[in-house]
């Protein structure tokens, strides 16, 4: 019964949307239309019976219900609680289902929370958002329906893929998603602004939070997703440029650029066009990076199947929705106005440069995810890797991150480089420093690992820089906001720099009672022992490792193998220290009885993700200060309202609502 | 420092923008000609082989007897065959993936040595029994397809 409740529940929002749609786009031509009214109740509607929608889908998990198909194919009565729940959505109806239940929760929030805008405006954002909502229902109703039942129920369901039997990855894909979706109510008021021709400050005010929402849960979800990679799959690598993964890279570079336009144009009246453009390119990276991992195109370990009717769904879907909003935009940038001016040497100068930088980025990204796709339909296999995006990538990322360490120091409008000169020289000073430093204590080191640590220095200091000579407690939130992610980014290149230069691997095979070393750590091999899990069984080694002497830690790497599905993987031990990370994976056993062992020592390896936490930390304290301010410039302004009111009523003049006197 | 003519900023900015990111793509699309790794079957390598060291990669099915452990426990050599019967070498230091097994198949990222022996830098195995490497999922319904011919001989 619940899976058919859901299901009823799923057309219904699909009906709601097409309301939301139509309501809006009547509401263009005439505000008093019946419709117009309905707009803001149909957008709450909807993301409440999307979200009953993906209650049902839970429970159904949640219960096993094995007369519903999704839950036969993927999950098992054995499992743990929390992974019975977390396969609702690690597989692709379910996580389908995901993506829309955030899209119609994120309407249904600006259709219930968001003034500020002309009404106008907000209904053609609505009908915008319900737009894009159809689109995806109709995907999900036609060709991936969650709730299918089989005609008869099995005995016992399939499982779920083990590697996905993990905590990090159980919350992996809905961050990614809320970031996903957040980008989708960018582009809504990207649209509503463009087809009211209100393209103003207070409408990059009112986007911006859930531009700066949207980037803080992508850069959760891709720290995580890294994160992830490197403990689970046990090959000690934290970025591996797999299309799954530019797949999110993509939409955070791009919600990296929106956010700065945006603030140029909430604080200066200027990148009016640029801003609505990147907000439509934005959400078309989400979509071409839900495209991407959904259709199966890409056969990579997190594509789960492969079916070409979904693909030519999506694609036609990305067809729609960006060839029209491209459309719009060539249709209707020209009667956007022109915005204020300003110098080349600027905050917005800065910023300008960033944007293009980044765009760049996100241009090579793109070409290097789609190029093995284009070759492969002229006969020709490739794969794309780090020897493409690395140094590539890395011509448009140092300039930008130059540019990075002193954009934050200049004025708006204009400056003059005399102002900057002694920032500018510390900067320059620590990132020569660094450098030499680093060659005469390493020698051999590669170019890229030696630019980005000494970058990171310079880029660490320099992102302090903007809170100089201000008193820290009265310094605004959004200004520590960009202080703590920009510091946040050094910390991460640190860290990714410090990875690849000094790095040790070993590899052996050794008996127990064996050491062998790993940079200055001894490791022994005490014993291997066979245990069992809930679903699985396991090799355990325990490792004992000193260093230089010191005190024991013991590791216990495990080659785990599952029953449901059947599938071995390697559980990798990680031993944290605050200077890197011992890493250490068990192999086979090989013939003569030894055991394989594959020990890394990372130094500094966890600053990454420290960074990208940083770098999110940033971005929320962001939100917490526009949020905050802005709901006290409300208060301060209906204040003024009232004190005005007041004074009418005292004058014996005549009294009424505030809004006709101010 | 020079402001922008004012009148038109907007046509500067757009300008630049567009050069920017037209360089990114004339570069993109030279590097990817040079940079990306060349997908090879195991007959492919041995008519026309790639240069020694260029980072290429090679499909195929894991020879039936053909792994052995050298004697440093860490390093194995195996065949790679494919339809046409050809072995090619390869040797791969570390630890194999899960489902690494004979008769199965294997994608080797790596290049080629000088003494003709594929040096793998890391091996793709099938995942599990869902997942296969994209360049491997032809070759099962090649495979298929033969056996299909094999089983259907004299059914006419």
């Amino acid at each position: 019964m619940s899976a058919e409740l859901g299901l009823a529940a799923l057309w219904m929002a699909a009906a709601l949307a097409f309301l939301q749609l139509a309501g809006g786009a009547l509401a263009q031509r005439d505000a008093e239309a019946p419709l117009a009214a309905l707009v803001r109740p149909a957008a709450m509607l909807q993301g409440l019976l999307a979200l009953f929608s993906f209650a049902m889908l839970l429970w159904v998990f949640a219960t096993t219900d094995l007369s519903v198909k999704l839950v036969a194919s993927n999950s098992h009565s054995m499992k743990p609680m929390i992974f019975k729940l977390s396969g609702a959505w690690g597989n692709h109806e379910g996580s389908m289902l995901l993506w829309v239940t955030v899209m119609a929760l994120a309407g249904a929030l600006i259709g219930w929370l968001e003034k500020r805008l002309p009404e106008k405006t907000m209904q053609a954002t609505l009908a915008a958002q319900g737009f894009v909502a159809i689109g995806f229902y109709a995907f999900l109703l036609l060709s991936s329906n969650p709730f299918e039942r089989l005609p008869m129920p099995v005995a016992e369901g399939n499982g779920l893929n083990p590697l996905l039997q993990d905590i990090g990855l159980a919350f992996h894909p809905p961050t990614l998603y809320m970031g996903y979706v957040g980008l989708s109510v960018a582009f809504s008021f990207a649209v509503g602004a463009l087809l009211t021709r209100q393209v103003t400050p207070e409408f990059a005010r009112v986007m911006r939070p859930w531009v700066l929402g949207a980037w803080v849960f992508l850069t959760l979800g891709i720290t995580a997703g890294s994160y992830w990679a490197y403990y689970e799959l046990g090959w000690g690598g934290w970025w591996f440029w797999d299309p799954v993964e530019n797949a999110s890279l993509m939409p955070w570079l791009a919600a990296t650029a929106l956010l700065h336009s945006a603030s140029v144009l909430a604080a200066r009246d200027a990148l009016r066009a640029w801003t609505i453009m990147l907000g439509v390119v934005a959400f078309s990276m989400s979509m071409v990076g839900t495209f991407l991992v959904r259709s199966g195109i890409l056969t990579s370990v997190h594509a789960f199947a492969v079916d070409p009717e979904r693909g030519t769904f999506i694609l036609a879907l990305l067809a729609v929705y960006i060839g029209g909003a491209l459309l719009l935009f060539a249709l209707r940038a020209g009667s956007v106005s022109e915005g204020r001016r300003f110098a080349a040497m600027s905050r917005e100068g800065a910023l300008v440069f960033n944007n293009v930088m980044l765009s760049a980025i996100l241009g090579i990204v793109l070409l290097g995810t789609l190029y093995p796709l284009l070759t492969e339909a002229f006969g020709v296999r490739v794969s794309v890797g780090p020897p493409y995006f690395n140094p590539v990538g890395a011509i448009f990322t140092i300039p930008m991150l130059l540019v990075m360490t002193i954009g934050p120091l200049l004025r708006w409008r204009e400056d003059n480089a005399e102002r900057v000169r002694v920032p500018v020289a510390i900067t320059t000073a620590l990132i020569v420093t660094t450098a030499l430093f680093v060659m005469l204590a390493a020698g051999n080191i590669s170019l890229l690992p030696l630019l980005g640590l000494a970058i990171a220095v310079g880029l660490a200091v320099a992102s302090l820089m903007p809170l100089r000579g201000r008193n820290l407690l009265r310094t605004p939130l959004s200004t520590w906001g960009m202080v703590v992610a920009h510091f946040g980014i050094a910390v991460s290149l640190l860290g990714m720099a410090s990875e690849s230069a000094f790095t040790e691997e070993r590899l052996v095979a050794v008996a127990p009672g064996d050491t062998t070393e790993v940079a200055d750590w001894q490791i022994e091999l005490e014993g291997i022992d066979p245990v069992a899990g809930p679903n699985w069984t396991a090799m355990e080694a325990r490792l004992l490792a000193r260093r230089g002497g010191g005190e024991p830690h013991e590791l216990r790497p495990e080659a785990r193998s599952f029953w449901a599905p059947v599938q071995q993987t390697t559980e990798s031990a990680l031993l944290t220290r605050w200077d890197g990370q011992l890493y250490a994976v068990i192999g086979d056993q090989a013939p003569d009885g030894r055991w394989q062992l594959r020990l890394w020592w990372k130094p500094l390896v966890t600053l990454i993700w420290l960074g990208g936490l940083l770098i999110a930390l940033g971005g929320v304290l962001s939100i917490i200060g526009r949020l905050a301010s802005d709901i006290r410039r409300r208060s301060a302004d209906r204040r003024e309202a009232d004190e005005h009111d007041d004074l009418a009523q005292i004058r014996g003049g005549r009294s009424g609502p505030a809004g006709e006197l101010v | 420092m020079n402001a922008f003519k004012p009148k038109h900023q907007r046509l500067v900015l757009v300008s630049l923008a567009l050069i920017a990111i037209i360089a990114a793509g004339l570069l993109a699309a030279w590097a990817l000609r040079t940079q990306a790794d060349y997908f090879y079957l195991p007959n492919e390598m041995v008519e026309e082989p790639p240069e020694v060291g260029r980072a290429v990669r090679l499909g195929g099915m894991v020879a039936k007897g053909s792994v052995q452990t050298m004697a440093d426990g860490v390093t194995v050599a195996f065949m790679v065959t494919d339809q046409t019967e050809v072995r090619m070498p390869v040797r791969y230091s570390g630890i194999l993936p899960d489902l690494f097994v004979e008769g199965s198949g294997v994608v080797a990222e790596g290049s080629l040595g000088a003494d003709g022996v594929f040096v793998a830098d890391n091996l793709l195995a099938k995942h599990d029994e869902n997942y296969v490497p994209r360049e491997l999922q032809e070759m099962d319904q090649h495979r298929a397809a033969k056996m299909a011919e094999e089983t259907t001989v004299g059914l006419e």
